[in-house]
């Protein structure tokens, strides 16, 4: 029982997202000079979350609402798995793309049921099966169907609106999820708790998700990459967080990040990445002499006491249990208890104001694991700078040209497209002479 | 005062559903051209504070002139009653379906569209209830208004209980004259009243549970 498993298998969920493509996409507000978003190529990989960050106004907002075409792009082209969705019906492509905006954007005048069930509708599913789908997503996002189907969003907290607004646009299943600035409009506390279950959520449903979010913070903690724009929707760095925490490509992200680049890695690591150490645990009843020779037979200066679940009770060091005649079953309620699913710098936190400078992990159903301590959390921040220098394979994303679809790709496209010739070749033609632009003004700029 | 009543029971109730029946229907009438007006041009601002200056310079054109011009090109009878009392029902309907219109949240329709629904949708779905409850407002007020305005149009022998106003005025200080102004007024007010009611139990009735007050 003294050994303790020191990571924690997840059985990763299936990726139901599809990757996103924008190719040299601009958009050109009439009577403004300057493009509001200047031929940009990102590629978003399927299945995983892409934060949007950078300065109010830099047109970071308006490519992700290029996306789903909320935003028509002036030219350039947007692919969706491996459709060219560019010139399909804008309304037919948002209903197959969740959208999320800050503070849910509900209709208060519909019930909770109604407001998850819209898309749904429009696809002309039966009653039942939407019944069943709000009932679901209900749960997905941590409220009870019988409580709150029938209620109204004015009914409901601000952290509640927005976990039905990301259950409405789960509704239809959609691949991608696009969310605008979703958690700007609450509390930090329930900021933090719903970033939480987005973490969970998004573990379950394995969407390609697009956050777009002013607090570097929260990029960190919610993308496996993040794109850090400048005006005019330029891509500045298009990285995993560690990497742009470790090296950020220039002074502009290095004071995006702002200060303790550092601690905010630590934001970065879950303890269930790390190795815990092995404790040794002995049950209620047992008496304090049996208990000291078992810690002294391991070499440890604790023993944790755990109940019959193995749920943490105590943590004696031996000075105590050498006082004491039999261990009893009362829990200590200033147990240092991280879970493993919390960050480093949750159980850096924990561990500071514990007096032991360790923390007990606990794993599912509240299970002891082990224990985890400075040291640990040290040679992780070690690890994750030597590892961020060396990691590969980030998407392309760049302000100028087009990344060459491959043929396959350009000719699926063109199929799916009503008109292909006046479509495509028109697209292209715009394409190539937006590269022009930027050549001749890199030319004029030297 | 009586006698006068009840020998004329009939008479004075037929011209009371006439009057509300008159106002009623041409109510419907302003509230579609309202909405419809409101719809077009509530997007746009231009477009809008020029709906607005109309709505209020057309409250100040006297009822009774309006119904007189109206005679040349349409005559007597229904028609320019009609056409006058629905001219009228629609100004403070559409003054307020633009200030409802233009109140609803941008981030819900940008949230409705976001989702998938058609503009149509989303004006039908999102954008109209949610200004139902300022639209209500102005209906209340029209109806108020017309059913006054739907008094003077009998003066083209439209129906309604103005008849007996206009037949009072016409023969001051004879038998009966005042008994039939004050019958024809009394009248106007009581019909006035019952539609207020039936109104606020409409309001009741069609505002979802979600935004009432």
């Amino acid at each position: 029982m003294s050994d303790t498993t020191t990571t924690i298998e997840q059985a990763p969920a299936e990726v139901s997202g599809r990757p996103i493509r924008l190719d040299d996409v601009t958009k050109r507000y009439p009577g403004q000079t300057k493009p509001a978003v200047d031929g940009i190529t990102l590629e978003i990989p399927a299945g995983k979350v892409v934060m949007f960050v950078g300065p109010s106004g830099c047109g970071k907002t308006t490519t992700l609402k290029m996306i789903n075409r909320l935003i028509e792009p002036t030219t350039g082209r947007i692919v969706l798995g491996d459709e060219d969705v560019t010139a399909i019906d804008g309304d037919e492509l948002r209903r197959r793309i969740g959208y999320v905006i800050q503070a849910g954007g509900l209709f208060p005048h519909m019930t909770v049921a109604t407001n998850i069930g819209l898309v749904p509708k429009m696809l002309g599913w039966d009653k039942e099966r939407i019944a069943a789908r709000v009932d679901e997503l209900l749960e997905l996002v941590s409220l009870d169907p019988d409580t709150y189907r029938d209620r109204y969003p004015r009914e409901l907290s601000g952290g509640q609106q927005q976990r039905v607004g990301v259950a409405r646009a789960l509704a239809a299943d959609p691949p991608v999820l696009l969310m605008d600035e979703p958690f700007g409009a609450v509390d930090p506390i329930t900021r933090q708790r719903l970033q939480d279950e987005l973490i969970r959520i998004q573990d379950e449903v394995q969407k390609t998700m697009v956050i777009v979010t002013h607090d570097f913070d929260e990029a960190v903690k919610l993308g496996d990459w993040i794109v850090v724009f400048e005006e005019g929707a330029r891509i500045v760095q298009y990285d995993t967080p560690e990497r742009i925490l470790a090296e950020p490509a220039n002074e502009f992200v290095e004071n995006f990040i702002g200060s303790g680049a550092g601690l905010k890695q630590l934001t970065l690591r879950r303890v269930r990445d790390v190795d815990v150490a092995s404790a040794v645990t002995v049950s209620p009843g047992t008496s304090g002499k049996d208990a000291l020779q078992k810690a002294e037979n391991a070499g440890h200066g604790h023993v944790v006491v755990v109940d019959e679940r193995e749920r943490p009770l105590q943590w004696l060091s031996r000075r105590q249990l050498a006082r004491i005649e039999t261990i009893d079953a009362k829990a200590d309620p200033a147990l240092p208890v991280v879970g493993s699913s919390a960050t480093l710098n949750d159980a850096l936190d924990t561990m500071l104001v514990s007096s032991a400078g360790a923390a007990l992990v606990t794993g599912r159903r509240d299970r002891f694991e082990g224990v985890i301590d400075v040291e640990t959390v040290m040679d992780a921040i070690r690890d994750a700078r030597a590892n961020a220098a060396n990691s590969e394979g980030a998407p392309v994303g760049m302000n100028s040209g087009s990344i060459g679809l491959t043929p396959s790709l350009v000719a699926a496209g063109e199929a799916a497209q009503v008109a292909p010739d006046a479509g495509s070749d028109s697209a292209a033609g715009a394409a190539g002479s937006t590269e022009g632009t930027t050549d001749t003004e890199r030319g004029a700029a030297g | 005062m009586w006698d006068y009543i009840s020998s004329r029971l009939e008479a004075i109730g037929f011209s009371a559903w006439q009057h509300f029946s008159l106002v009623a229907q041409c109510l419907i009438l302003a509230v579609v051209i309202a909405v419809v007006i409101a719809a077009l041009v509530y997007r746009r601002p231009a477009l809008a504070s020029v709906a607005n200056s109309v709505s209020a310079i057309g409250l100040t054109i006297p009822a009774f002139a309006l119904v007189g011009l109206m005679i040349a090109p349409l005559g007597f009878g229904v028609t320019p009653a009609v056409v006058t009392v629905t001219f009228f029902a629609v100004l403070p309907v559409l003054r307020n379906a633009i200030v409802g219109l233009g109140g609803v949240d941008p981030a819900l329709v940008e949230s409705a569209r976001g989702i998938g629904m058609s503009r149509m949708r989303t004006f039908v779905r999102v954008e109209l209830p949610l200004a139902w409850p300022v639209i209500l407002g102005g209906i209340r007020v029209s109806a108020q208004m017309i059913m006054g305005i739907a008094a003077v149009a009998a003066y083209v022998l439209g129906p309604g209980l103005g008849g007996f106003i206009f037949s009072g005025l016409s023969r001051l200080g004879g038998a009966g004259a005042t008994e039939s102004i004050v019958v024809g007024v009394v009248g106007v007010v009581l019909l006035a009243l019952v539609l207020d009611l039936l109104l606020v139990g409409l309001g009741r009735l069609t505002t979802p549970r979600g935004i009432r007050v």
